[in-house]
């Protein structure tokens, strides 16, 4: 790495971090899943991730994640994720699970700051990864009102 | 104190899937709102719920601010023998809970 790529890549964080209360970026988002991942790009499939598409109240948005197998020996899900992107932060949680739980599959409520992309994402037995993406569009977002008088 | 609720069949046969359901009272302050007073409210939320069957984790759950506030979290295991469930919430201000469930497996 040349030594103008390390300033202009210091630069870069400063201004993230100025600006990290307002929203992530998509490129968090990438990073975040990276993390998660170890550097694997995750395939397309499998995920089942249902979610509304019209949101009325961000507050709370019913989610649910169910990942195709058998959920037996190599087959098993151990991990699911879910990200999304334009929330301060772009983890949402992280689900263990293993040979153990009879279904993939999970359900919880969560908070949407405002229209965006989600993404879910299954780490299997074997290391693989698989992901499912959907947009939504909220009217009410989460986050923004003050504490009630 | 917290009031959690667990949702889960009290009886199963052998090897059946069951489903659980488990509801804690939390407010998940995301620490990014504004108070009464103009001031940001302090983070306070559950970063942690674990499942253990008969002592051996069977689900666990990293939550984040993005998880709405009283966590309500449903997923499933498989019914292996009778024995108690134990349910463990922890988080920022050294926030902990935990609840038993007895389990009754009867022969497939």
């Amino acid at each position: 790495m040349k030594r103008r790529d390390v300033l202009a890549a210091g630069a870069g964080l400063a201004l993230l971090a100025l600006a990290r209360p307002a929203s992530a970026t998509p490129e968090e988002m990438a990073a975040a899943i990276k993390v998660f991942t170890g550097g694997v790009t995750p395939k397309e499939g499998k995920v089942k991730f249902d979610i509304a598409q019209l949101i009325d109240n961000g507050n709370a948005v019913p989610v649910t994640v169910a990942v195709e197998s058998e959920q037996r020996g190599a087959d098993h899900v151990a991990a699911i994720a879910i990200f999304n992107e334009k929330n301060p932060q772009t983890d949402v949680a992280v689900f263990t699970l293993g040979p153990r739980a009879g279904k993939a599959e999970v359900s919880t409520r969560i908070r949407l700051a405002t229209s965006q992309r989600l993404i879910a994402i299954a780490r299997m037995g074997d290391g693989s990864y698989w992901s499912k993406s959907v947009d939504v569009i909220v009217t009410l977002a989460a986050c923004i009102e003050g504490e009630a008088p | 104190m917290a009031r959690a609720l667990i949702h889960m069949p009290a009886t199963a046969r052998r090897g059946e899937v069951i489903e659980i359901r488990a509801l804690i009272g939390h407010p998940m302050e995301t620490g990014y709102r504004p108070g009464a007073d103009g001031r940001i409210v302090p983070r306070d939320i559950i970063r942690s719920f674990v499942c253990r069957y008969n002592g051996e984790q069977v689900f666990g759950a990293e939550l984040h601010q993005a998880i709405s506030a009283n966590p309500y979290i449903a997923f499933f295991t498989i019914a292996t023998e009778s024995g108690t469930l134990e349910f463990t919430w922890e988080g920022d201000n050294r926030f902990a809970h935990s609840e038993k469930m007895t389990l009754t497996v009867s022969a497939a």
